[in-house]
């Protein structure tokens, strides 16, 4: 086996990753900060890609990008909106904007489920021109999603310690306390659910502009996918403060997609995925409750445990 | 200060489960008064207080606070100028952020996007020493890593680091061993002096209704039967509070935890 065939998978799962950590910073905010488990994930990927790839597609590859995140703000603000103002169950919300942003996607699209962009001029392009003759010309997808990456980092490390990061990590954190606070957690949770909107569907856009590729379901089980990375994340540096915390769930991410790339070594089909990443969701959830119920289950099942009357 | 005026609250209306928790109450408590809430169990202690607060909305009359109507006034408006402690000493503060990010959010110091600086830190670190905790060295630390007291005493000193035009006190040392419970206690009182706060605690023991402030109040089936102040309650022992109780109300006190406190 060539040094390229190990290599070549190997960047790819860094790119995917680091492109897809985007989303894991994103539920970083709204499932481990503000305590929201935002089903709307998925749509606001796809959302994120669709718009991104159709403002590409006219010809504006920089302004995809920030067209991207405005969409992304918009379905944050409806999920947040439903479940504040509205008296809409938060994961219900979710579920119902998820729904809801199918048909949006499509008519962003143009109607199709499928666009094409591999003549389309994209941010990836851009640095791909500007790196040529360069030594990094080869990684210019895993540089740009790096310096997304980067600037997410950053700035979360830096809100998250103001006094309205500081606010919103309160509304998470206890709600009781909040209540009886100057705080308002409505305009907590919908600040926070527009920024991650925002994030996220910047994730969906570079996903696509990566892939030259637009499919309307680029994003199912987005959610799923990136709640296994920031599990992972959290298992290997979840005792740190924000920043530490942070670093984490994106190495998880990456981690994640090394693991999978492992498994595609061993032919396991890629349609797998997607059930690969619901299990290790289910154990990195499952596995620390089992490991606090060890004693009592050992002790009644176990030997010895029993005795006979 | 604070004037209620004929407030009426029933939950459940039309149901069996209909109870008036407070009925055409009304009560002015003067700049600077430290009051003192006694009454058994479903008294209208604690409504009286979720009225204050904001809660729920009153089925009629209305709550001044400085002057000011403060009844369509939301809950989180209100806890600008309302302080609270509760008996649950996990309800005051974040437990996964720091000692200091605690006391910063607490602080109302800086807008939006403004950090603790120096400054914040040192003035933190002096406030904290006065708990005599050692929490002055903690900083740092989660919150869901102290116990219980300090816990409380943190949130005593979250809510009145920008001393509130009103601090209610709910019970906020029951949970506490007595050790705790009288240095939290001593801690409130030197704070409520200090920053000379208008204050209302609900207590279940009444050797401390009657130590500690300047008032007390005896609630019963959501009304006022008693309402001491001045020399009168300076002469009063505990046997004479259950007698005026028996007097006001035609029943005797039955509520073990008051008889026992």
């Amino acid at each position: 086996m060539t040094a390229s065939a190990i290599l070549g998978p190997v960047q790819t799962a860094f790119e995917l990753g680091l492109i897809c950590a985007l989303t894991v910073l994103a539920l970083y905010l709204s499932y481990s900060m503000l305590n929201v488990c935002d089903l709307s994930t998925d749509g606001c990927f796809t959302m994120g890609a669709a718009v991104g790839a159709a403002v590409a597609l006219a010809g504006h590859p920089y302004l995809s990008i920030p067209a991207a995140m405005a969409a992304g703000v918009c379905s944050g603000l409806i999920t947040a909106v439903l479940q504040t103002k509205l008296g809409v169950n938060s994961l219900l919300a979710g579920i119902i904007v998820n729904t809801g942003l199918y048909s949006v996607n499509i008519a962003i699209m143009g109607g199709s489920s499928l666009l094409n962009l591999n003549k389309t001029e994209t941010v990836f392009t851009k640095v791909k021109a500007l790196l040529e003759n360069t030594p990094l010309a080869g990684q210019y997808k895993l540089l740009v999603a790096l310096v997304f990456v980067a600037i997410v980092v950053l700035f979360l490390s830096f809100f998250l310690r103001t006094r309205l990061g500081l606010s919103i990590r309160c509304t998470g954190d206890n709600p009781d306390m909040v209540r009886s606070s100057s705080i308002n957690p409505a305009r907590m949770t919908i600040i926070g659910l527009c920024i991650s909107g925002a994030i996220t569907a910047l994730s969906g856009c570079l996903l696509a502009q990566a892939q030259k590729s637009m499919d309307i379901n680029i994003g199912t089980g987005m959610v799923t996918i990136a709640l296994a990375s920031l599990l992972i994340g959290g298992t290997i540096l979840g005792k740190g403060g924000v920043t530490v915390r942070a670093i984490g769930v994106v190495l998880g991410s990456i981690i994640f997609r090394l693991v999978y790339t492992i498994a595609l070594r061993f032919n396991m089909p890629a349609f797998m995925l997607k059930a690969v990443s619901s299990v290790i969701v289910v154990l990195a959830i499952s596995l620390p409750y089992l490991k606090s119920q060890k004693d009592t289950l050992l002790r009644r099942f176990g030997k010895g445990g029993r005795t006979k009357c | 200060m604070l004037r209620i005026e004929h407030i009426s609250k029933t939950f459940n209306p039309g149901t069996v489960n209909e109870k008036a928790a407070l009925r055409d109450f009304s009560l002015h408590v003067k700049p600077g008064d430290f009051v003192t809430i006694i009454g058994s169990n479903g008294a209208g202690k604690s409504t009286l207080f979720n009225a204050v607060c904001g809660s729920f909305l009153t089925d009629q009359g209305r709550i001044l606070l400085g002057g000011k109507d403060i009844t369509f006034m939301p809950e989180h408006r209100r806890s600008k100028q309302i302080g609270r402690l509760f008996q649950d000493p996990m309800r005051g503060t974040a437990p996964n952020m720091t000692i200091e990010e605690n006391l910063y959010l607490a602080s109302g110091q800086g807008g939006s996007f403004s950090r603790i600086r120096k400054k914040e830190r040192e003035m933190f670190r002096d406030r904290l020493a006065l708990l005599d905790m050692g929490l002055e060295n903690r900083m740092n630390s989660k919150v869901g890593l102290l116990s219980g007291g300090q816990r409380q005493a943190l949130t005593l000193l979250m809510a009145t680091m920008v001393p509130p035009q009103l601090l209610l006190l709910d019970e906020h040392t029951a949970a506490l061993d007595p050790g705790t419970a009288d240095k939290v206690l001593r801690l409130t009182k030197e704070i409520v002096e200090q920053s000379q706060i208008t204050c209302m605690m609900v207590t279940h023991n009444m050797q401390q209704a009657l130590d500690l402030g300047n008032r007390t109040l005896m609630m019963a089936d959501g009304g006022i039967v008693l309402d001491i102040e001045g020399e009168e309650r300076a002469g009063l022992c505990v046997d004479d509070l259950l007698t005026r109780f028996r007097v006001g109300t035609g029943k005797a006190l039955d509520n073990d935890r008051i008889l026992l406190g």
